[in-house]
């Protein structure tokens, strides 16, 4: 035991292991607050879905050989997102159906694009990166750093001021929009944090942890608690704790980071899962 | 002058009109009771009201002070999904919600207009359960307590109802029926139970391609469309 505190204390000295920890949990803490709207509303597949359209706008900027190829990637993604979620209720086709179908579509002419004007592109390399991150989380820069410090106090700071307001559009747009609360705008807002976020996110960890971020810890919460307040609380505890055991244990075990997250998040579901059958829910 | 004035009114959807010519006006204190088949246009007409769908032609104005906003609203069929994680004191305090602005917390007094609207519909002690665990009739009440928070002066009901056993029934049209005498809420309902409407109800409005009734109940109970209505319905009038 004295060992490895020892060794994780060695570790804690290089500054990367700092960063990836800071950033690590700060995603987890951010994408597990948006987590349990996303699930609510049925977008829990959209971490994969963007990652997709990223690829597909990754195609395009290359073909184009634009040398910075964010410029075109974050405004596509964004968009996709905001197209996604403020299509909202009334929309014909929605939630799991809307994502997959501009995921499949971006995928789909990412690849034509690749296929049909480049010649020595990596495919599978750049399907990989917008999967699993393009930088790995054990990379990062100082500016990455103050990035999602700075991303993630926004983040934050929006959810707590629009907490009532997130829970009335989530829990029953309709009646929002019915008694004049502004529900377009909250729903924009809403989108642009969950864009922001996940596009961040999904270069820094890739798609797979993200989705996993956002899925998981919402639905160990609602296993066990039943109040929309408790659930939130919960899943972020939960999220930033697993996310800092995953690292913990992939930093003395030597596991890729963003699997050793989920596996962790994994466990933990399981366990709510057992408590939530174990005590037939709490009453809070 | 009256809260709200339907002149002309045509509803429909993708240019398929669903009525036509609604010519009808709600004063305060009201209690209006809608009447009508199946897809004869009582919900469209619900969200028209609340501006959730604009009319095809005519226009809905509100007067008396009465702002859109300020009309509570109860669902026929809730959009709630069925594993939503909510206390019953979560959502009923977000009918609050447009009393906010961009205020992001709720004050003290609105927490205490939640409460009592609790307190009235006799849900306070279900405050901290979970909204999907209730029985149909509790969650209506919920909901009703919720549309309560939103307004003081009307209440738009569809199908209050349905779904629920005799007893909770009477009990629920009793309720709504205080709150209108009580309270001075005026109340809009749609209801299938044509003894019910025109027990309780002050006003009918009987819709169908054309408005084919609208004025005080007894003119209703007087009128052909109602008499060959509550003979098919099998109304017994009080
Ligand atoms: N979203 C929609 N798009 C197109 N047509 C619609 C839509 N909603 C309702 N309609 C049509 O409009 C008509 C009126 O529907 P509405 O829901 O207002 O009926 P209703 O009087 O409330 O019926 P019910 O008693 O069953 O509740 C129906 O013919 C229906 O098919
Ligand atoms: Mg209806």
């Amino acid at each position: 035991m004295i060992d490895i505190i020892d060794e994780l204390a060695l570790y804690f000295q290089y500054p990367f292991v700092r960063y990836a920890m800071i950033v690590g949990v700060l995603i987890a803490l951010c994408s597990s607050l948006l987590g349990v709207t996303l699930v609510l509303k049925h977008f829990s597949f959209i971490g994969d879905g963007l990652s997709h359209v990223a690829f597909g706008a990754m195609a395009v900027a290359t073909v184009l050989s634009l040398t910075n190829d964010m410029v075109l990637i974050l405004p596509v993604t964004l968009v996709s997102a905001i197209l996604l979620l403020c299509s909202g209720q009334n929309a014909r086709i929605k939630g799991d159906a809307a994502i997959a179908m501009i995921s499949v579509g971006a995928l789909a002419i990412g690849y034509l694009v690749m296929n049909v004007f480049s010649t020595s592109a990596n495919i599978t390399g750049d399907v990989c990166s917008t999967l699993f991150g393009s930088t790995s989380i054990l990379t990062l820069t100082k500016t990455e750093v103050w990035l999602c410090v700075g991303l993630s106090v926004v983040v934050i700071a929006v959810f707590i001021l629009f907490y009532n307001k997130i829970f009335a559009v989530t829990f029953d747009e309709k009646f929002a929009m019915a008694t004049g609360s502004k529900a377009k705008i909250y729903n924009l807002l809403i989108a642009v944090i969950i864009a922001l976020i996940i596009v961040l996110a999904m270069n820094l960890v890739g798609a797979l942890l993200i989705s996993a971020l956002v899925i998981f810890p919402a639905l160990s919460a609602m296993r066990v608690y039943k109040s929309f307040k408790s659930v939130v609380i919960c899943s972020a505890v939960v999220s930033v704790v697993c996310a800092m055991l995953g690292m913990l244990v992939s930093t003395v075990a030597g596991t890729p980071v963003g699997s050793t997250i989920v596996v962790v998040d994994m466990v933990a579901f399981a366990m709510f899962c057992g408590i939530g059958m174990f005590a037939g829910g709490v009453r809070a | 002058m009256a809260q709200i004035i339907c002149e002309d009114v045509v509803l429909g959807y993708e240019g398929k009109v669903v009525v036509k010519g609604l010519n009808f006006s709600v004063f305060c204190g009201d209690y209006l009771c809608i009447v009508g088949e199946n897809g004869s246009g009582k919900t469209t007409l619900m969200k028209a009201l609340l501006k959730l769908k604009a009319p095809v032609s005519g226009q809905i104005l509100t007067g008396d002070g009465l702002k859109s906003y300020e009309i509570g609203y109860l669902p026929q069929q809730t959009t709630v999904q069925k594993d939503f994680p909510a206390s019953v004191e979560e959502i009923v305090l977000s009918g609050c919600l447009n009393r906010c602005g961009w205020r992001p917390f709720y004050k003290k007094e609105e927490r205490q207009i939640a409460e009592d609207n609790m307190n009235k519909l006799g849900i306070g002690r279900l405050a901290k359960r979970c909204y999907r665990e209730l029985s149909g009739g509790q969650q209506q009440r919920v909901l009703l307590a919720r549309a309560l928070c939103a307004t003081r002066k009307m209440l738009l009901l569809d199908e209050p109802v349905a779904g629920l056993d005799p007893v909770v029934t009477v009990e629920m049209y009793e309720l709504i029926t205080r709150l209108n005498k009580e309270d001075g809420i005026t109340i809009i309902m749609v209801s299938h139970d044509i003894t019910a409407a025109v027990r309780y109800a002050s006003h009918i409005l009987h819709i169908g391609y054309e408005p084919l009734f609208f004025g005080v109940k007894a003119d209703y109970l007087n009128s052909d469309v109602g008499r060959s209505f509550m003979a098919v319905m099998g109304g017994a009038v009080q």
